[in-house]
């Protein structure tokens, strides 16, 4: 499968433009990062957006203030979302089922509003004109399809980091742990330490990506860190599948693909249409894409 | 005369406004407890119930020319009879499975109303005027007090007394307690369970719907002001804990005027203080103040 990724990532950007090719990497690594939470271990975190744009400030800050090169943003802004993702996870994990999911929208509006008011952030506008800059001082991003070669590495890296959680024990612990929780307790697991260790890998992972996403778009604004990338995060691995591995990426390319396509023709009933795409999918579509085509070929399978 | 530099009457209007904020966060959470109690869902289309309530009573003005009390009532109404029928054709699909599901439905659907009000009607708000009975205010020395918000305070707990009551004291609350703790047993009893929850649906939902319109008048009716509102309403809930009725009010009135202090004497913080006390309390009591652990 791996090859298989690895093969249409090079060839991709020669046939469809790099940067939405890059978004779409972005949001995979992101909605992938959110599917070990809420697909394998089973906890709903409704502020991973607090990782995904704390980190794109910060990377921004490293990168446009301080001048820092590309990777060691990168590497400052995953490190922060680790840092608040052990903390958040600490106070969440207290917790279960809806309460953790309001905890985290809790937090990360308070994340939100910190940012809203912390001066290097620039408030509304957000932190703009950040900087491609060069990777390892050498190679020049500004080049969008060297940035592009570029993002589709880590988003492997990180993809791949993510196919080995959850096939390992510990990923099945977390699958026991998602099934039937008091049966994993009794059989001798320290289920609070399994879900926050899944908790800061999410989140790490889902840092990278915002850190990823800020020097791609060299933007980091509020949008990144509102309740509605939470939302959007949640529904990209909704449709495509959760807790399939693929699931994710399918569904973040489907969603931003449908942005991209229908941002013009229907403006501002993107979002009517997203909140539909959401009802459409709890009610109908549970299983997602992946899931849904996953179901086919085993009915296929069977013979039935 | 001051209070650590503030001067009393400037305190006291921020004491009011926290109460008014406060009566609002008692009455959505509430709306949110009740629902929750039964359902098991949380009904995140609350903000946008609230929010479509005040649109009711803005558009039954301009509209219509539906004043303001008779929009006390027909907004309810009406949201009401939507929360009837989200329940019955969505949100009842969903009980039997993961909890969250309900949460994502609602989610979904309070997306879509945001959205569909901002396209016809923008973000930037539109203006209610307060009703002529309530205009104006009284002077009370320490401070001057609009008739408006005084009412505002009054109605909001009026409602939530009164909730309280038909839940702990009469005795179709006992019902609506007993189903929330053993639904088979009440259904068993004879009980039509599926149409209490509709109706309490429906009721969560018109609360909401009310607070919407008390709220019409003191702030520009826009599309985002339910969402704006519903995110804290959840830190309340957290921090109240929802095993009891009486925990939601007084939490909510509670951290409204928090909020309020910490707006006079350290401004910036105060959108986010409500969410630093909710950290606080899930290290120190993670049911929440009133809460009983599930």
């Amino acid at each position: 499968m791996f090859v298989a990724l690895v093969v249409v990532g090079v060839v991709a950007p020669f046939l469809v433009y790099p940067t939405f090719l890059m978004k779409v990497l972005c949001f995979a690594l992101f909605a992938s990062a959110f599917n070990l939470l809420l697909g394998f271990a089973g906890l709903l975190s409704f502020g991973h957006a607090a990782f995904f744009a704390a980190s794109a400030y910060v990377c921004g800050y490293f990168c446009k203030t301080l001048g820092a090169t590309p990777e060691v943003g990168i590497l400052a802004g995953t490190a922060l979302a680790a840092v608040l993702g052990a903390l958040f996870g600490l106070l969440a994990i207290r917790r279960s089922g809806i309460y953790f999911a309001m905890i985290t929208l809790a937090l990360a509006q308070l994340v939100y509003f910190v940012e809203l008011e912390l001066p290097f952030t620039g408030g509304e506008d957000g932190l703009q004109g950040i900087p491609r800059g060069r990777l390892l001082g050498l190679i020049d991003l500004s080049n969008n399809l060297t940035m592009y070669f570029f993002v589709l590495a880590i988003f492997l890296a990180g993809f791949w980091l993510i196919h080995r959680t959850i096939h390992s024990p510990f990923g099945q612990v977390l699958k026991a742990i998602r099934e039937n929780e008091p049966r994993a307790i009794s059989l001798g697991y320290a289920v609070d330490r399994y879900k926050l260790l899944a908790f800061v890998i999410s989140a790490t992972l889902s840092g990278l990506a915002g850190a990823t996403k800020s020097i791609v778009f060299q933007l980091a604004s509020l949008t990144d860190a509102h309740w509605h990338m939470s939302g959007e995060v949640v529904l990209m691995t909704l449709l495509g599948g959760l807790g399939t591995v693929l699931g994710p990426s399918a569904g973040a390319l489907t969603i931003v693909g449908l942005e991209n396509l229908l941002a013009d023709k229907v403006g501002p009933w993107i979002t009517v249409i997203m909140g539909g795409i959401f009802v459409l999918c709890v009610l109908l579509f549970r299983r997602g894409i992946v899931g849904e085509l996953g179901a086919l070929r085993l009915t296929r399978r069977i013979g039935a | 005369m001051t209070i650590f530099g503030v001067p009393l009457p400037a305190l006291f209007g921020q004491l009011l406004l926290g109460l008014v904020n406060g009566s609002f966060y008692a009455v959505l959470s509430l709306g949110l407890a009740i629902i929750f109690g039964l359902l098991n869902v949380i009904n995140f289309a609350h903000g946008a119930q609230f929010m479509i309530g005040a649109f009711i009573a803005w558009i039954g003005l301009t509209e219509f020319g539906m004043n303001y009390w008779a929009a006390l009532i027909v907004s309810p109404l009406l949201v009401g009879v939507l929360g009837v029928l989200i329940e019955r054709l969505m949100l009842r699909r969903l009980y039997q499975m993961d909890h969250l599901y309900g949460l994502l439905l609602t989610f979904g659907l309070a997306l879509i109303a945001e959205g569909v009000f901002r396209n016809y009607y923008g973000v930037s708000g539109e203006s209610y005027e307060v009703p002529e009975q309530l205009q104006g205010g009284v002077n009370l020395g320490f401070m001057f007090m609009p008739l408006y918000r005084a009412w505002v305070v009054v109605a909001a707990l009026t409602v939530c007394v009164a909730a309280w009551f038909a839940i702990e004291r009469t005795r179709l609350g006992a019902t609506l307690r007993a189903a929330t703790q053993r639904q088979d047993l009440v259904q068993a009893l004879g009980i039509n369970v599926p149409v209490l929850m509709t109706l309490t649906y429906a009721t969560g939902a018109a609360l909401a719907a009310f607070a919407g319109v008390l709220s019409a008048p003191m702030v520009q009716v826009n599309p985002l002001m339910g969402s704006h509102l519903i995110i804290v309403v959840f830190a309340v809930v957290v921090i109240g804990g929802m095993g009891s009725i009486l925990g939601s009010i007084v939490t909510g009135v509670g951290l409204g005027l928090v909020e309020a202090l910490t707006k006079v004497y350290y401004g910036q913080a105060s959108s986010v203080v409500i969410f630093l006390i909710m950290a606080i309390v899930l290290l120190v009591r993670p049911a929440g103040l009133f809460g009983r652990t599930a």
